[in-house]
């Protein structure tokens, strides 16, 4: 039982002192993991990450039930899943039950009509160097462009773009495999 | 009864997130605008744009984050005393989880297979730059009115847009912002 416990506590650490989101995790769970802990091997936890990433849901999320999976089994992701969601889910409780009290409040209003514009700025920042880690090419950048007009305007769900790109992906692969059996 | 609907709307709701959410952060606001904001109507964009505020300030990804948030909200909005909301709360965040959980185990249980396997690589080919799109979709979604007030707005979403490029850390600027907006407005 010793052994969750650990599980649990790594990961609410990791959870409560990270900000802005599941890539900040990523450096710290590998020290926690890999260096001190010793339980994955350094590539064996760059493999995992990159099924990780390639799988719905927050990276930081996947990561911990891989990793609590992987030492423990089912019961060991449950523990450091819900490590790692503990912290959040406690923060953002609290902030809910205060902001829907406060919303209305004149300088509440005020300091969040600067922070709106900046919220858009910080989504915009990381698209250059994001698409480029994506593979985004001059030859394959319709596929972006032809999502974010979907998406933007007109309004399809964005469950759908990721089935048809799925779609598209696999498809694409099978005939370029029939292609090579001929 | 009504709060039962609510529950299972919910629950609906941020499972679909957390089974189509690829791509990480931001690559997921859409698809939450899209099942929040426009089919279920829980809260307005510019609420939304606040969640995203609070979320780039607080630990923990904004899936999760939207999840224990509008969990609280949609309940407490509603009419129902704030102690449903934190049930509602506990509801989504379990929703928006278990489509990673139930996927992860079966992942690790056949790591050395998924690995580089050619399947997932293919789909991964499109998928990847679509979700470039998405995330740009993301930003333009919140290029509202409600957001964009006047042209201090655009001096803003400038200024923090350089500042971000060249690495500065994101919470200064969303306090720095909060600020400049206090004085101005």
């Amino acid at each position: 039982m010793k052994k969750y416990w650990e599980l649990f506590l790594i990961f609410f650490k990791i959870g409560a002192f990270t900000f802005g989101g599941g890539y900040a995790m990523i450096p710290l769970i590998r020290n926690e993991v890999v260096n001190k802990k010793g339980w994955l091997e350094e590539d064996e936890f760059m493999d995992m990450l990159a099924i990780a990433q390639s799988m719905p849901g927050p990276i930081s999320l996947n990561t911990a039930l891989f990793v609590g999976n992987k030492r423990l089994g089912f019961k060991g992701g449950l523990f450091s899943g819900a490590g790692i969601i503990l912290p959040s889910f406690v923060v953002i409780l609290l902030i809910a039950m205060v902001f829907t009290q406060f919303k209305e409040n004149p300088v509440v209003e005020r300091v969040f009509k600067g922070i709106r514009p900046a919220v858009v700025a910080l989504i915009v920042a990381p698209l250059l160097s994001l698409g480029k880690s994506a593979g985004v090419r001059w030859k394959n950048l319709w596929i972006p462009v032809v999502v974010e007009l979907a998406v933007w305007q007109l309004s399809i769900s964005p469950i759908y773009i990721v089935l048809a790109a799925i779609l598209l992906g696999v498809s694409h692969f099978i005939y370029l495999r029939k292609g090579v059996k001929k | 009864m009504e709060l039962l609907e609510l529950y299972l709307a919910l629950f609906v709701a941020f499972f679909k997130i957390g089974l189509f959410g690829f791509g990480g952060v931001y690559a997921m606001l859409p698809l939450i605008q899209h099942e929040i904001v426009e089919t279920h109507q829980w809260m307005t964009i510019s609420d939304f744009t606040d969640i995203v505020a609070i979320s780039q300030t607080t630990p923990g990804p904004i899936a999760f984050n939207s999840a224990t948030y509008i969990g609280y909200s949609a309940v407490t909005e509603m009419g129902f005393a704030s102690g449903y909301g934190v049930v509602g709360s506990a509801i989504c965040t379990f929703a928006v989880s278990i489509p990673s959980l139930i996927l992860m185990t079966l992942a690790t249980a056949f790591f050395f297979r998924l690995k580089n396997n050619p399947w997932i690589q293919s789909a991964l080919s499109v998928l990847k730059p679509a979700i470039i799109g998405l995330i740009a979709s993301a930003a333009l979604i919140l290029i509202t009115p409600y957001n964009f007030i006047d042209y201090k707005s655009w001096i803003i979403f400038g200024a923090v847009l350089v500042a971000s490029i060249k690495k500065v850390d994101p919470i200064l600027l969303i306090f720095l912002s909060g600020l400049t907006g206090f004085i101005l407005y």
